[in-house]
Order: C-alpha cells, then structure tokens, then sequence
C-alpha cells in the first residue's frame, strides 16, 4: 500500500537529504575560513582596484569622483607610463631568452656527465636563495664605475667600461644581468626535473634509427621531450621578469632620467609617492593583463601542444 | 638522460670548463662581497683584484654595520613575519583543500574557482586597496600588516588538494570509523600522511616572504619592523652608498641564514623553492 510505503521513503529521503547537507555544513565548515580570506584579501581588493581606476581619488583626499575611461585616456598622454611600460617589455625581452637559454644549457652539461654533478646544481642554485636586495648590492659594487670588479678587469685589457647603472643605454642590460644571474639556476632545476622525465627508452629508440651524434639526439628526443617544461619556463620567467621591482628600488630608484623606471616601480611612484592612488590603480589592471596575457599563452599552448 | 652516450674526453673537459666559467659567475658576488667585507675603505678604493684583504679590518665592519643599524632586528622580524605567515597558512589552507579533496557538497567549485582565480592575482595587484584598507584600520606599520594579506595562500590550497587527493580514501573512513572527527582526521591523519608537500610548501613560502620587498616597502615606515629586505634598504639609504666595507658586512649578515639553511638542506629547499613551478 502507498499510504504504508510513503513514510519509509521520506525517513530514506530525510535521511539522505540530512546527510547531504551534513556533507554541506562539513564541507563549508571546513573551508570558509579560507574562502573568507580569499574574499577579503585577494578577490575584493582586485575588484576595488578596478573600481578605484575609475576614480580620481587621491591618497588622503575626502572626495572621491567618479571619472570613467579619464584615467586610461591620461595614461595614453603619459610617457613616463609608456616609457616604464617599454622598459618593462624589454627588460622581459633581454632576460627571458637568456635565462631560460643559459638555464636550458646548464642543465644539460650537468646532467651529460656524473663528474661534478651535485656540486654544479648546489652552486648554480645558490643565487636562488640570496637575498635579492642585498646581493644587488654586491653587484652593485662590482658594477662600480671606477673601483668594481668589471671596469678594472676591463681596464686590464684596454676596455674602459661604463658606469653600469647611471648609464642610460647600460642600466635595463644591467638590472637584467642581475635578474639573469638569479633566474639561471631556478630555470636549470626545472629544467633537470624535465630531463628525468624523458624515458631512457626514447635515446635508444633514436639510436636505433641511426641518431648517433649528440645533436641529432637532441633535435629527437631532448627538445621535443622537453618542449612542455620549455614553455612553462619560458611562461614562470616571464612572469616574474615583469614583477621586477627590488633591485630597481634598491639601486636605481627608476633612474637615470626613467631608464630603468618599469610597470611596478612605476606604480609605487604614482599611488604611493605622488598619492595619485586611482591613476596607479588604472596602472595595476595593465600590469594584471600583462599577466593574464601570458597565462592565456600558456593555457593554449598546453592545449596545442598536447601537453 | 641515462640513455645518452658517454662523453668523449674532449667533450668532458669542453662540459668542465663552461660549467667552472659559469660557476665562478655564480659565486663571485658571493666571494667577492665577503671579501670585501672583511676589507678596510683603503683596500677597498684601491682597486686592486687582490681577494684576501692585506689587513683584516673584518670586526670593524662587522660591528659598525651593526651599529649603524639594527640587523639581528631585522633577522628577528624576519623570523616573526615568516613564521606567522606560514602559520596562518597552514591553518587556513589544509582544511580548505582537505574539504576541497575528500568533501563532494554544494559550492566546493566555486571555493575552487575562487582558489584558481586568486593563483592568477599577485600581491602588487591588490596592494593599493589592501593598504587603504589597513589605513582605515589604524594598521600601518605594524606586524599585523606584513602579516595579513598572506595568511591565505591559494598556492597552498591548490597544492595541498592535490596531494590530499592521493591519500586513500579507506585510511579516512577507517579513522571516521574509529571515532575521530574531521577536525582530528586533518591533523592526525591528513597532516602525519602529507610531510614532504607540507616542507615543501614551508620552505617555499618562507624563502618567498624573507625576500619580499614590495609589501614591506609600501606599509612599513619604523626601522624596528623592518624585515631583512627593508632593512637593507634602509641601511643603504642612511649610508648613501660610500662606505663599502660595512655595506658588505651588512649584506652578508641578511644573506647567510637562508645560504646557510640552503646549504644544509639542499634537496628539501631546491623542492621547495621549485614549488611554484610545480606544473598544475
């Protein structure tokens, strides 16, 4: 009879609609701390930035006004932005290829023979975990126009070097060398875990069809094998080549004449020295495009490439 | 690349030399700068290539950077920083990603979808309304600032859920059986069962946070909060670049404790620090 069935599937369905929403309450339980957290410091801040971009406010005042586009369109007319903008992108430019290159390379003649392998890796990381700040500093001293490492070796030899940092053509290849010497060996260590994970197979597959020089080896097996890691090395370093901003704070201050002013050190000037804090905030949502850019690259050419 | 060839004995001392060439890139601000360090202003402005200093003048420049600013403050604040930060971390992010790993209940995609767009978000993105927000709070220049906007790391969610997801299933039900809570399951079975991603992700933000220099240099104004990255700025700041020994001294001082810990534990940093590189 329905009348005698109906109760026993409501206590089932009770029950189950009970659990699931002990399964909900667990579930929210657990995370909303964290999901709270994320709302407060990242994904509401990230909204207010877009919202203050579109605001005259400056730090301080007691209006705020609403501008609409005013603060992109005096972007547009702004060259220390632009030229900040371009030093960002060739900055990029200099030390993406080398780091990723010189990374790519390391890894390879560590990984080529036993001899000396675990003493390169510890050495070639070691810039890794230096204290960037204070190392430029040291580079800083060795880039001294008179008494630093580099000139008087050059001098030695005849060659009257530069005064690396207040040098207008020479500070962005300066600053990049820094970066470099830092991001090389962050680049190998990826590039070694990429290494280990070509099978052994391949390399005696290529031998068999008659891939007997080293090169060859490589255009067979390596790169193809490590085209993945390549572009997500690429993609990490690029990443993090647009977010320079200590060593030019530290040494350069954005100078000679904004040779070396780049996107973030840019943005600190405008919100938090000239208290210009809509138009900065215009400024971070380019800099969150160039990002996005770069991971819509990323995103599709892990798609492309099957990887 | 166990399957390569061996090398022929040109090739092994072609790999040597570049490698050596590169390693002395590597290390030479490292030995240069201790050199310098242990230096007087006279060797230093001499010019000479001479590494080991003709008189050691180690002590007077090791103990005028530490005079002229307070570095074992800097390190202290650098500890407090790093370790409340990671704290809060761990706290927030591990039962979220369990929840996220081993719960199916309704709004699990959207915390995860929050958790994917946040990875996407750096700190210099938020940075001005997080600062106007801590303004409003009366919470410049203060410890709470450096601290706060990092408590919740959705590197750490993201990558705690999935190395929550590994963990049988059975181990959870057996502990539910057993009588233990979600609370207990996390800290007593999820958390025992997952220590090399929890060092590693230990390591990787601390390392992150000892160098940090954006945040700090925006909400930070009293040299006595300044961590280890400030804290040079700072010191070059009232030293105006001139004296080169003490300047040296001081970099050594902020750079060994993470170049010492490096050292010591190699392969757990170069995990670590590599983490963010971990492929999704």
């Amino acid at each position: 009879m329905p009348a005698e069935l109906a109760p026993g599937e409501g206590l089932l369905g009770r029950a189950q609609r009970l659990r699931r929403i002990g399964a909900a309450l667990t579930g929210w339980g657990l995370s909303l701390p964290a999901a709270l957290l994320m709302l407060v410091m990242i994904l509401i801040p990230t909204l207010s930035a877009a919202i203050l971009a579109l605001t005259d406010y400056q730090l301080g005042a007691r209006s705020i006004r609403f501008v609409g586009g005013a603060n992109f369109a005096a972007m547009w007319e702004d060259r220390v932005f632009w030229q900040a903008f371009a030093n960002t992108l060739i900055y990029t430019a200099l030390t993406v290829p080398v780091s990723v290159g010189l990374g790519l390379g390391a890894a390879l003649l560590i990984e080529a023979d036993p001899l000396g392998r675990t003493t390169f890796r510890t050495i070639y990381f070691l810039p890794v975990t230096a204290l960037l700040v204070a190392m430029a500093t040291v580079w800083e001293f060795i880039l001294h126009p008179q008494l630093g490492l580099v000139n008087v070796a050059l001098a030695q030899i005849g060659v009257t070097g530069p005064d690396w940092l207040a040098d207008p053509d020479w500070v962005l290849p300066s600053l990049g060398f820094i970066f470099v010497w830092q991001q090389t060996g962050y680049n190998m260590i990826l590039f070694l875990a990429g290494l280990k994970g070509i099978p052994s197979e391949l390399y005696h597959a290529a031998r068999v069809d008659g891939a007997d020089r080293g090169i060859e080896r490589f255009a067979m097996v390596t790169w193809p094998g490590l085209a993945a890691t390549t572009l997500f090395v690429t993609v990490i370093t690029t990443l993090y080549s647009f977010r320079v901003f200590d060593t030019v704070a530290a040494l350069t201050q954005g100078g000679p004449s904004n040779a070396s002013n780049v996107l973030l050190y840019n943005i600190y000037r405008e919100g938090f020295v000239y208290l210009r804090t809509g138009y900065a905030s215009a400024m971070t949502l380019v800099f969150l495009a160039l990002i996005l850019a770069v991971a819509m690259v990323q995103m599709r050419g892990r798609r492309g490439g099957g990887a | 690349m166990s399957g390569a060839h061996r090398l022929g004995r040109t090739a092994r001392i072609a790999r040597l030399v570049v490698l050596c060439l590169g390693a002395a890139v590597m290390l030479a601000p490292f030995v240069w700068g201790l050199a310098a360090s242990f230096k007087p202003a006279a060797e230093i402005w001499s010019g000479s290539l001479r590494l080991i200093p003709q008189t050691f003048h180690g002590w007077e420049n090791y103990s005028a950077a530490l005079s002229r600013a307070p570095f074992g403050r800097f390190l202290l604040n650098g500890l407090i920083v790093c370790a409340g930060i990671l704290l809060f971390q761990l706290i927030f992010a591990i039962p979220c990603a369990y929840a996220l790993s081993k719960h199916r209940f309704a709004g699990r995609t959207v915390i995860f979808g929050a958790v994917l767009v946040g990875l996407l978000i750096p700190v210099h993105v938020t940075a001005i309304p997080l600062y106007l927000g801590f303004a409003r709070l009366g919470l410049l220049d203060s410890y709470a600032a450096l601290i706060a906007p990092f408590t919740i790391s959705v590197f750490g969610i993201f990558l705690f859920r999935q190395f929550f997801a590994a963990i049988p299933d059975d181990l959870i039900a057996a502990a539910r059986v057993d009588g233990f809570s979600e609370w207990a399951i996390i800290w007593r079975v999820v958390v025992p069962a997952s220590w090399p991603a929890i060092t590693a992700f230990a390591i990787f933000s601390v390392t992150s946070h000892w160098n940090d220099l954006f945040w700090p240099f925006i909400v930070i104004q009293s040299t006595e909060l300044a961590p280890p990255a400030l804290g040079v700025v700072y010191f070059r700041r009232d030293e105006s670049g001139v004296d080169f020994g003490p300047m040296m001294a001081a970099t050594v001082i902020v750079t060994a404790p993470l170049v010492l810990a490096f050292l010591l534990a190699q392969r757990r940093f170069i995990d670590g620090i590599t983490l963010s590189g971990v492929k999704g």
